[in-house]
């Protein structure tokens, strides 16, 4: 088949998808006005089919790319052909074009899991579920084209790509924007219950049940993505920071904030049946500022680092987003009678309370970084000034916000649903309150003077404290009750309840994570030199001795190091060697750096330039207890994959409805 | 402690003995006078490069901002200080090479509105829980109370005292 046929076979493939989207829209909701079955089982055929489609497309263009077909507009843009075949593989997410494509491709997939998920079950919401995801599904379509095509020919073909952006050829570029489309696209999944929820009128818990697995799976790849994306600016941007603040990094967080409100909140319409509209509300959020998140890092409207390319997606982005909004609140509207609470608050004094105050927080964090980052749009727009809002602005305004959020961690665990008792408080409050503050006292003669990191600090050692001991008194609970050693009793809790457990160990990798963020923001060290070969820069316990340049060439790369060593309080630990390549085909530098990872701090050396006598400047950094915030994030996982597995109570929950159910219609 | 209050008071008051207690603290140790280079860092950290929005200068990897840590670097030599500089780079390529907007005019709006929407969630919350509590106590009583079998409750009376 010539190049030009399979192009065409490209774009049948998508305007078929297209087109089956809408006839699985008109279809689903044909079956529910008309109450007609066969069309729901055809509407059904439509997703799987819709899924076939689009895998079919991601096939022809990962093959363009493998293959280097170079009159493929998308495949010239990204790839090289001395480029690594992973990075070439890759790049069918490095580009506007063919991320768009995975997006709707994971859509796709997760439309077909959804049905496969309720195979032989009657779900009355499925018919409402489908005919949403395919309308998301046929604006992805839309905009692949009519917009932003994939399988666009050149007239002629260039004898060489351009080459995927060196900065993403990394394996950190590799899994991240994976794991951010994970998250994003899976949000689809409990949106789309929660609107079927509306439109049937079936209020209760249930749609939260369904979902609850695929709204945690999203927002276990949010947090993936959120640390997959840290690690690579980390090791690959070469600045000594993780987290610029920058409107991509920001647009990957609001949702995750939101999602976290979310995961929070839906426990307590669970536990006490309230706050119904504001769960229906909030996963509305992270659904409609995940497609934002997906519209900012693809489309350019904020200048950022991320954004390699401009194009005219603006609005068709905005009417997407004002269309669901308008019937998500028309719904709303019209099912409020349905949405009353069940329950009332017992006590200001209870769990339910400080769930509350945690949205608040949660959310005044969203609002503020959604404000933050397209604020340089609106000044333009109002004012016509232009400014930058970067990281001392967040750093300044999320900085309370975030550490509010800490404490009430701890203060939340602490205090029992429906109410607590006052001398149940103060016993619960003393001992974390105590090792705080001896925290605090010991840094303070330490030798740590800074108020921040010190309130910090401490307000880490409470939430540690309080979860801790919850695991200690469990544990205790039942050595004495089923005779459990100490490693068994510890293993048996989580397993009686991983929801909640696995949730405190969520809590301790957050802890461990700030712990990390903390030091490194706050204690953060830097030095900058020029050094002769054999002459020496200290900075903290650490001497660096410059040796010599050292010039090699990689497949497709120059690089020039510096070869260093390195003592420690006048030991010498090891060598490094930070360096400097330059792409010739992007014609772009980029920055490898050294990094030397302890407990207590990362050395962190880049090379920033070098003279022709043979010199070299470097940029000396030292992040205190960065480590804990990777380590952090793995603790974090685990606990979230904890409390995704299966847990044997809620199996009989759900058997008991499903026999209600029987009863009922028996 | 018989009220909870009255001990949420006491912990405020030592957060607060504490954190007078820091901010009264003597400073960090002041550091060897730094070489050229090292104060080019500094300086250029809390300068944001003026083309690629966001990035600060002294990370940016543009022709522009090497051209700018040179000139830094040369007023440095000059004998211009730290605040001469970032005032040059202010009139000559204005607020945007400040990583936050300076807090006057439209750009308060920047500071004032995040904290304006937790107050007014902070309202919202407060006026809700209000309306929650006020209602009367028989709306929280279920209807049925849901029949438990007694070797559960013997076990469930049994695992509190453990507890205890």
């Amino acid at each position: 088949m010539a190049l030009a046929q399979i192009a065409e076979v490209g774009n049948l493939t998508l305007a078929l998808g297209l087109a089956v989207s809408v006839y699985v829209i008109v279809a689903a909701l044909f079956s529910q006005f008309k109450q007609r079955g066969e069309f729901f089982a055809s509407a059904k055929h439509g997703i799987y089919v819709v899924a076939a489609l689009a895998t079919l497309a991601v096939a022809i263009l990962e093959w363009a790319l493998i293959t280097h077909q170079f009159r493929f507009e998308y495949v010239a843009n990204h790839v090289s052909s001395d480029q690594p075949l992973l990075y070439t593989i890759s790049a069918l997410w490095g580009g506007q074009e063919g991320s768009l494509l995975f997006w709707v491709w994971l859509l796709s997939l997760f439309g077909a899991a959804v049905l496969i998920q309720h195979l032989g079950q009657r779900n009355h919401l499925i018919p409402w579920v489908i005919a949403f995801i395919a309308f998301t599904e046929a604006f992805f379509f839309s905009l692949l084209i009519f917009i932003s095509g994939p399988f666009v020919l050149l007239a002629q073909t260039p004898v060489e790509g351009i080459g995927l952006n060196p900065l993403l050829q990394d394996p950190g570029m590799f899994i991240h924007p994976v794991t951010q489309y994970l998250g994003y696209v899976g949000f689809t999944v409990p949106f789309a219950f929660a609107l079927a929820a509306l439109v049937s009128g079936d209020l209760g818990y249930d749609w939260i049940r369904t979902t609850r697995r695929w709204a945690l799976f999203a927002w276990l790849f949010l947090s993936l993505g959120l640390l997959f994306g840290m690690r690579w600016a980390y090791v690959e941007l070469g600045w000594g920071g993780y987290w610029g603040w920058d409107p991509v990094e920001n647009a990957a967080l609001i949702p995750w904030l939101t999602g976290t409100a979310y995961l929070h909140s839906v426990m307590i319409q669970e536990k006490r049946g309230m706050l119904k509209v504001w769960n229906l509300v909030l996963i509305m959020l992270t659904f409609l500022l995940s497609i934002l998140g997906t519209f900012i890092t693809r489309s350019g409207v904020i200048q950022s680092v991320h954004a390699f390319g401009v194009s005219s997606m603006g609005p068709l982005f905005l009417a997407y987003i004002a269309a669901v909004l308008l019937v998500f609140a028309y719904l709303l509207y019209l099912r409020l009678d349905k949405l009353q609470e069940e329950n009332r608050l017992d006590s200001l004094w209870s769990r339910e309370a400080t769930f509350l105050l945690n949205n608040l927080i949660f959310l005044g964090a969203a609002v503020a970084t959604l404000w933050g980052t397209i604020f340089p749009m609106i000044s333009e727009i109002v004012v016509g000034k232009q400014i930058t809002v970067a990281a001392p602005f967040f750093n300044q305004v999320n900085g309370p916000i975030f550490l509010a959020l800490v404490l009430l961690m701890g203060v939340c665990t602490l205090i029992g649903w429906r109410r607590a008792s006052p001398q149940h408080l103060v016993r619960n409050f003393l001992p974390p309150f105590a090792v705080s503050i001896v925290t605090a006292v010991v840094l303070f003669v330490g030798g740590l003077y800074d108020v921040y990191g010190l309130i910090a600090f401490a307000a880490s050692a409470f939430v540690l404290t309080t979860v801790f001991l919850e695991f200690f008194r469990g544990t205790r609970a039942r050595m004495r009750m089923y005779k459990e050693n100490v490693a068994v009793a510890h293993v048996q809790l989580v397993n009686k309840n991983r929801r909640r457990y696995g949730g405190y160990i969520v809590h301790i990798g957050v802890m461990l994570a700030v712990i990390g963020i903390v030091g490194s923001s706050f204690f953060q060290s830097s030095l900058q030199q020029n050094l002769a070969p054999g002459e020496e820069a200290t900075l903290g316990p650490y001497t660096i001795q410059f040796q010599k340049l050292l010039m090699t060439r990689e497949s497709n790369a120059q690089v020039i190091g510096a070869d260093l060593i390195v003592f420690e309080n006048g030991k010498q630990i090891d060598t490094m060697r930070p360096q400097k390549a330059y792409y010739p085909a992007a014609d772009q530098m980029t920055t490898e750096v050294a990094v030397r990872t302890t407990a207590r701090d990362d050395l962190y050396l880049i090379l920033a330039g070098w003279n022709d006598d043979g010199s070299a400047t470097l940029k000396v950094i030292i992040n205190p207890l960065v480590v804990w915030l990777w380590i952090g994030f793995i603790v974090f996982i685990i606990g979230t994959l904890v409390t995704m597995l299966p847990d044997p109570r809620e199996a009989k929950a759900r058997a008991r409805v499903r026999a209600e159910r029987v009863l009922v219609s028996a | 402690m018989e009220n909870p209050f009255r001990f949420f008071l006491a912990c405020i008051a030592v957060t607060f003995f504490l954190l007078t207690l820091g901010a009264s603290s003597p400073a960090f140790a002041q550091e060897p006078t730094p070489n050229v280079d090292d104060q080019v860092l500094r300086i250029s950290k809390n300068l944001y490069c003026p083309v690629c929005t966001g990035v600060p200068l002294d990370v940016c990897e543009t022709q522009a901002c090497a051209q700018w840590r040179a000139l830094i670097r040369e007023k440095l030599l000059a004998g211009e200080n730290e605040e001469q500089i970032r005032q040059y780079f202010i009139a000559q390529y204005g607020e945007r090479v400040l990583g936050a907007p300076p807090p006057e005019g439209f750009n308060l709006s920047a500071y004032i509105l995040p904290v304006l929407a937790l107050l007014i969630g902070g309202v919202i919350i407060f006026w809700t829980t209000r309306t929650w509590l006020k209602r009367p106590v028989s709306t929280n009583t279920p209807a049925t109370v849901p029949h438990i079998a007694p070797e559960y409750a013997e076990r469930i009376a049994r695992e509190l005292q453990a507890r205890e």
